[in-house]
């Protein structure tokens, strides 16, 4: 971990817990949505997941380019980091969102566009970090190649609803929130973005550890 | 004609090869026919679609469903956020503990 690293985890950290426990609170105090109810707060979480699972995709495919066409090792260590936490925020949202649909549309899952479309990144997501596992050698410069795919994924996914009309509520809805709903929504995502930011830095840490790791397992079997 | 000037060896892999094509081509249209099937089984839904609208309070019947299901998606996020970062410590303690170990060797023989 760079110095840099090192200092800034308990920053974000702090930061994110700050926002992630207070949200609780503002989203009480937000009004029910007319036809949802009660079962729309889950809306204050679910949206953020998703958010911070495309931020870690973002920085996935970005790290890949760098590694395929600079060979930075750096940002391939970077790059494992944000594919793991990409599957971890996607299985938020894959969790909080049937639990949502359940209620307000009375089934727990739809293969509408929206929904297909989430799951297929997790698994392309999956399909990553099984390949940098079980690969073997050169598997890293192959995976770069699906990590740049997962992110081709996400403007796809984000304008789903838009292209295939189904049950799940449009992306228009977050820029037309009344101030009552925004506050809490926009509350909650900066505590996801925040946690994801410090788990990213700590993932990264450990894959740095990793490779000072392997770099001195070399160092040994050279004599 | 082709095929028939291949050798044996040949004409089995293109066998092969045309029993994936049809397999292939059999997976995407059971694929294409099933989303078919999907989206014409849409649920009809009185939720909101394209923009939400605050209310002042929520009919009673509608108070106890929904809770337990607001209580577990956010004790799944919860349970998920906390769970993720214990495994990095977890995996960050071993790897820096063999660190240390492989260090401590690497640092004997260099002394000796």
């Amino acid at each position: 971990m760079t110095p840099m690293n090192r200092r800034l985890f308990p920053v974000l950290a702090g930061l994110s817990a700050f926002f992630l426990m207070t949200a609780p609170i503002v989203i009480i105090r937000a009004p029910y949505e007319s036809t949802m109810g009660l079962v729309q707060k889950i809306f204050y979480f679910h949206f953020p997941a998703w958010m911070a699972m495309f931020l870690a995709v973002f920085v996935l495919g970005i790290a890949s380019v760098q590694y395929l066409f600079r060979g930075k090792a750096a940002a391939d260590r970077l790059a494992v980091a944000a594919a793991e936490l990409a599957v971890v925020f996607g299985l938020m949202g894959l969790i909080t969102g049937p639990l949502w649909g359940i209620k307000a549309w009375g089934v727990w899952w739809q293969w509408d566009a929206r929904l297909t479309m989430a799951v297929i990144l997790e698994l392309i997501l999956v399909a990553y970090l099984l390949l940098r596992q079980y690969g073997g050698a050169g598997s890293d410069r192959l995976a770069a190649g699906v990590g740049i795919f997962a992110m081709a994924n996400v403007p796809f996914l984000y304008v789903s609803t838009e292209i295939w009309r189904t049950v799940h509520p449009r992306t228009s809805v977050v820029p037309t929130l009344p101030v009552d709903f925004g506050l809490p929504l926009w509350w909650s995502f900066a505590g996801f973005i925040v946690l994801c930011m410090a788990l990213l830095a700590a993932r990264a840490k450990l894959e740095e550890q990793r490779a000072a790791l392997d770099r001195l397992y070399l160092a040994l079997e050279e004599d | 004609m082709g095929i028939l000037r291949l050798g044996g060896a040949s004409r089995r892999a293109a066998s092969r090869w045309g029993v994936l094509r049809v397999l292939a081509l059999g997976l995407v249209v059971g694929a294409a026919a099933g989303m078919a099937v999907a989206e014409a089984a849409q649920p009809a839904t009185t939720a909101a679609q394209d923009g939400f609208v605050p209310m002042g309070d929520i009919p009673p019947e509608d108070q106890m469903p929904a809770a337990p299901l607001v209580a577990a998606a956010y004790a799944a996020v919860w349970a998920i956020a906390v769970g993720y970062l214990w495994t990095i410590w977890q995996r960050l303690g071993t790897v820096e503990a063999e660190l240390a170990d492989v260090a401590r060797r690497v640092g004997d023989r260099d002394g000796a």
